[in-house]
């Protein structure tokens, strides 16, 4: 009959804020709160040297940290397994060749490339995690504002690297195709989109599909105790496509809006 | 199919839309209240270099020569005759492990239960054995608090019908400072569906059983699906005392039932958006301070 118990339907999100540029020494920032679930992502932009089996592109590199003020399990050690699941997860998503273009991350091939290191902090733990960090992610890469660079030849042949004077001289990533985690829990016969702490806790198996903005499906993980039979995994995943699609759009509106307000706008940060 | 997305706006002070005449007094720890020596320490104050200090953040309260200061945001405090909704973490020899949100786990003894049928009887090894059969790890009770220990931990009793195994309903979790003391915590309201308030902070909803069964004796948990409509009616009190929660506001039956009609015109799932939630709450505050005077 669709109703929750916080009288949302089945396919319904919590309320989201999204900010970005929270963070003044990083290249790109985001700051995304889902309900009670709040995540701060920071891209930092780092010259390196490209993998040896790509040596045309630049990459990512993804850390996921679960600080202890979310839920009193994460102290000390114990984070890391969620954190480095999520990382792998991230990396996973990512992997492969539409996402985001790595050959304009390449400065000069074999030698140079801009390695961008996103590090994602949960401050708040709250239910339907993986959604609202793919979500910030997307945000802190529309964000980031890599510095432009020049290569500059001497006569021996020794390369110099120059940056630009104007500090606004920047390029910016495309981030159309950066895919995000829609999370389906099964509860009971029917499946939940963005499941509180309680519904995670009834759920016994749940679905993680990492969709673009035109709806194409990049990965597909199961999480769970619990069994799904093929039938429901087909109806998960059209539903995931759905969702996906219009939280893109969405996403990209605010962004969109948040831009358009220009560098003068009143920051919120965490003190509002 | 919803989605909304939005860009942070800074919070309002909340003294501001209030417009109170009467400012309490707030202190946080280590804040002198008062350096008369005059005055009789109550809970959350201490002595240190001849003043009065408080150790915990909150409003002071001053009744002739004795000052208090009573907390915001504390773990349940257990007074004798309070309604408790706990939660059983433990089933031990003779009694359950209870727990209220308070510093230690509350207990519940065999011999404060009532037996089904309503017997009277000293309870006998088998009583012992079947104690899992009564109440298992994870059921819901509501129960009142017989007697407070030295070191701080409730014992709990049910010994009258209208308390026992809670059924289908569902469970909010709030500050125990904002649940009024009043002369009685089970409400039924007349939008269809009933709620203990528990004044460990626990608040539980449920919908208004049709015929009070008097031979239970609160240990048959009734499983039939619940209605549409009352499980509407059930969420959008959930929202309610949700929204109240968040503005701070104390609850009691009048309070939610107020803010209950203040969101009849909105969808349930709007209720929790901040804006929505202002302006209902707004409208309750507006009501109780017209029925106040």
């Amino acid at each position: 009959e669709d109703l929750r118990v916080d009288g949302r339907g089945c396919e319904d999100y919590r309320c989201v804020e999204v900010e970005t540029d929270v963070v003044s020494n990083t290249s790109g920032s985001a700051r995304v709160k889902l309900g009670h679930t709040d995540i701060l992502v920071g891209v930092k932009a780092e010259m390196g040297m490209p993998k040896l089996e790509k040596p045309n592109e630049g990459y990512l590199e993804f850390f996921v940290d679960c600080s202890a003020n979310a839920t009193p399990e994460f102290e000390g050690r114990g984070g890391d397994d969620l954190g480095t699941e999520i990382a792998n997860t991230l990396y996973r998503i990512f992997n492969n060749k539409s996402s985001i273009d790595l050959k304009s991350l390449c400065i000069s091939p074999r030698e140079h490339c801009w390695v961008l290191y996103v590090d994602v902090l949960l401050l708040e733990c709250g239910g339907n995690l993986f959604d609202a960090i793919s979500v910030a992610v997307k945000a802190a890469l529309f964000n980031t504002r890599i510095p432009r660079v020049r290569v500059l030849e001497d006569e021996e042949g020794s390369k110099d690297i120059e940056l630009s004077d104007d500090p606004y001289d920047c390029i910016r990533l495309n981030v159309e195709n950066v895919p995000c985690i829609v999370t389906l829990c099964k509860i009971g016969y029917r499946h939940v989109v963005d499941a509180t702490l309680q519904e995670e806790a009834c759920s016994l198996a749940s679905l993680l599909v990492s969709v673009t903005s035109k709806g194409v499906v990049t990965c597909m993980r199961k999480v769970g105790k619990g069994s799904l039979d093929p039938e429901s995994i087909f109806e998960m995943m059209e539903t995931g496509k759905r969702v996906g699609k219009v939280l893109h759009t969405s996403l990209q509106s605010v962004l969109h809006k948040e831009e358009s307000l220009g560098p003068k706008r009143q920051k919120v940060g965490f003190l509002g | 199919m919803a989605m909304e997305m939005r860009l942070p706006v800074a919070r309002k002070r909340l003294s501001e839309t209030l417009g109170r005449e009467s400012k309490k007094h707030l202190v946080v720890p280590g804040d002198t209240i008062t350096t008369d020596t005059g005055f009789m320490r109550g809970h959350g104050t201490y002595m240190g270099e001849e003043k009065l200090i408080a150790s915990v953040a909150g409003s002071v309260e001053r009744v002739n020569k004795l000052i208090c200061v009573k907390a915001l945001k504390t773990r349940y405090n257990g007074e004798v005759g309070d309604i408790v909704v706990g939660r059983i973490t433990e089933v031990q020899q003779k009694r359950w492990k209870v727990e209220t949100n308070s510093r230690l786990d509350s207990v519940l003894l065999l011999s404060s239960m009532n037996l089904p049928g309503g017997e009277l009887r000293r309870r006998s090894a088998e009583d012992e054995l079947a104690m899992r059969g009564f109440l298992q790890e994870g059921d819901l009770i509501s129960a009142e608090v017989q007697a407070v220990f030295s070191d701080g931990a409730v014992s709990l009793h049910t010994r009258s019908l209208k308390y026992g195994k809670l059924g289908q309903g569902v469970l909010v979790q709030v500050s125990p400072s904002l649940v009024k003391r009043q002369k009685t915590h089970f409400h039924d309201l007349p939008c269809g569906a009933s709620v203990i308030l528990g004044n460990n902070g626990f608040i539980w909803i449920y919908p208004t059983p049709e015929h009070k069964e008097e031979d239970a004796g609160g240990f048959i948990a009734n499983l039939e699906p619940v209605s549409l409509a009352d499980r509407e009616v059930i969420s959008r009190l959930r929202n309610c005392i949700i929204s109240l929660v968040t503005q701070r506001m104390m609850l009691y039956d009048t309070s939610i039932l107020y803010c209950y009609e203040a969101s009849l015109p909105h969808q349930i799932k709007d209720i929790l958006k901040p804006e929505i939630m202002e302006e209902i709450v707004m409208e309750t505050r507006q009501r109780l301070l017209e029925q106040e005077g």
